[in-house]
């Protein structure tokens, strides 16, 4: 195994914070433990002498795509308004952010 | 009676006015009402859909029209395909409920060709898991014996099918998800080329593997639906540009002359039960006037983990998308980030948070080259590996699943134990090449056994011609289900 710490408690504490996830103490504990035996897994690939082997992405030769510039019916507002759990004015109605007052 | 008889058969039938549409409609609706409570496959009924599409089904026969290729043929659609107006899940309590503002373009296609919808199939939940116990509203079990699991992701279109509700389900492979659970239920189970199949409306997990594939009693039908849903589409940037050629027209031309390779590390990856049916299948092959030899691709020996970094990687940005603004559940709060917390934690269940935070992990500052960079090299790795055994293969042969169907709850609680049963299919995904799953036998238990064909880019065609001479030559091994047997099982939930 390569000389990497092992995945720890503050690590997924981290990552938990950056997708927006809350996480008791008995999970912390516990996803700590399963996420970590997947990375002592992975150390087969990690600890691979892949230098000068190109990254792939995908496996296909990809190129971007653009359609020929014609305006064509967009999904219909209200159809997709109707999904949204709060909507005020034909808009997505969220919370207050950055502090200000709702 | 249940859809028991071949999609191929069904849609004849209507074709030529022997049967209608509704009839056998009604008939599926009426056996999963009966028997999937024991099984658990359908999350959905999508009852009043299906008599609509069978009675515009009828009614193009009655004036004369052509009702499309699969006219009359009910089929099940994972619950992560969107289907407009109703609603679509991916299993999971963040889109309890929620309804799609448009249709997934196999879903048009299907309808196209005449198929009806009778409902949307459990899953775990956003495609993630091998068990379909991942699922928010419980698991799914498996016709063939209800104390073992389907397999998963699609274990809900495989349970279908393999109960005879349905001849077609269609289903999400991104490590396995459409061949595991059809080797687990003994149906057969296609994973088509990456770009051949539209993603357009296929909620995303790992957008650079999921390819959206058939599940079916018979080869014969899963070139019917390749068939109808391949082909270029504008929807997906990814989709290829070529021509879609037939396959249904080629199954009957066996495989004289076709050289087949026999992969090592999949055979030994497998139980010896299962190991034994490849090596029979092997037989038939070679019997049918195929050159068969062993071929080792020790590469095949990094897809686990290079797979376990780069589909969280991938899942982790693509569920960014579940914020609880603009469509799914919401839980409140006093500002917009702790309701995206809130949120996120009530909605997401456990395995769905660890790949998550696994894919967060290795895509995150210091980490990203140990990790995420390093599992693409292994890829490229594969690919070359791969693409050097076809060139002097026409096809490859292993198991599908290291093992038989395992009990319901075996590995639930064990993430490295239930990632294993993806080793054999994760290669084709990694590489985007085809691989079909073709019941061949049964293992020690008398469950089924699933052998795996695969093959290079767009080889499509060949993958299916072997699975066909291997369906003709598979031992009686797993009898059909009798319909109604799985409600011994009691009630899932």
């Amino acid at each position: 195994m390569a000389d990497r710490p092992r995945l720890g408690r503050e690590d997924v504490a981290h990552v938990a914070a950056l997708a927006r996830l809350s996480l008791s103490d008995a999970e912390l504990d516990h996803f700590t433990e399963q996420l970590a035996q997947v990375l002592d897994h992975a150390e087969d690939v990690a600890s691979l002498d892949l230098s000068g082997v190109a990254p792939t992405a995908h496996a296909l030769a990809l190129t971007n795509v653009v359609r020929d510039d014609v305006p064509v019916p967009s999904l219909d507002r209200d159809e997709v308004l109707a999904a949204a759990p709060e909507v005020e004015d034909h808009r997505f109605r969220v919370p207050p952010i950055l502090g200000e007052a709702p | 009676m249940p859809a028991r008889a071949p999609a191929v058969r069904l849609a004849d039938d209507v074709r030529t006015g022997r049967r209608s549409a509704r009839e056998i409609a009604d008939a599926a609706l009426a056996a999963i009402v009966a028997d999937d409570p024991g099984v658990g496959a359908f999350t959905l009924v999508t009852e009043d859909l299906a008599r609509r599409q069978a009675d515009a089904v009828d009614r193009a026969v009655a004036e004369g029209r052509d009702p499309g290729p699969m006219a009359g043929v009910p089929v099940g659609l994972k619950d992560n395909l969107c289907t407009r107006g109703i609603p679509t899940t991916c299993s999971s309590r963040i889109l309890a409920g929620w309804r799609p503002p448009y249709d997934a373009t196999v879903v048009e296609r299907l309808r196209g060709a005449g198929a009806v919808v009778v409902g949307k199939t459990n899953m775990d939940e956003f495609a993630m898991g091998s068990s379909t116990e991942t699922s928010a509203t419980g698991p799914t079990r498996n016709p063939h014996d209800p104390l073992r699991v389907p397999g998963g992701s699609s274990g809900g279109s495989a349970a279908s099918v393999a109960a005879g509700f349905v001849p077609v389900a269609l289903g999400s492979d991104t490590g396995g998800s459409v061949r595991q659970p059809a080797a687990l239920c003994g149906v057969v189970g296609l994973k088509p080329t990456y770009g051949t199949v539209s993603r357009y409306g296929l909620v995303a997990f790992a957008s650079s593997l999921d390819q959206i594939g058939p599940l079916t009693t018979t080869v014969a039908d899963a070139a019917l639906v390749y068939d109808v849903i391949g082909g270029h589409d504008p929807l997906d940037s990814t989709s290829l540009e070529r021509p879609h050629p037939r396959v249904a027209d080629v199954l009957d031309d066996g495989v004289a002359g076709l050289t087949v390779g026999v992969v090592t590390e999949l055979v030994d990856a497998a139980a010896a039960d299962v190991a034994g049916s490849v090596a029979a299948a092997a037989e038939a092959l070679a019997a049918a006037g195929a050159r068969v030899e062993d071929v080792s691709i020790p590469e095949t020996r990094l897809g686990l983990s290079a797979y376990y970094l780069i589909a969280p990687g991938e899942a982790s940005s693509n569920l960014a998308r579940y914020d609880g603004v603009r469509y799914g559940l919401r839980v409140a709060a006093p500002d917009t980030t702790a309701m995206n917390v809130a949120t996120r934690t009530a909605g997401f269940g456990d395995e769905v948070k660890r790949r998550i935070m696994l894919g967060t992990y290795v895509l995150s500052a210091g980490y990203v080259d140990a990790y995420y960079n390093q599992a693409l090299r292994a890829r490229t790795r594969m690919i070359a590996a791969f693409d050097a055994a076809y060139a002097r293969f026409d096809a490859l042969i292993g198991p599908t699943s290291p093992t038989t169907a395992f009990p319901l709850g075996s590995k639930i609680d064990d993430p490295m134990a239930m990632y294993r049963n993806d080793v054999c299919t994760i290669p084709s995904n990694l590489t985007g090449q085809p691989a079909v799953s073709i019941p061949f036998g049964a293992g020690a238990d008398g469950l089924p056994v699933g052998v795996q064909v695969l093959g290079p880019s767009l080889e499509e065609a060949t993958v299916l011609r072997m699975a066909a001479v291997l369906e003709a030559a598979a031992p009686p091994g797993t009898p059909p289900v009798p319909v109604g047997a799985s409600s011994t099982g009691g009630a899932v939930r």
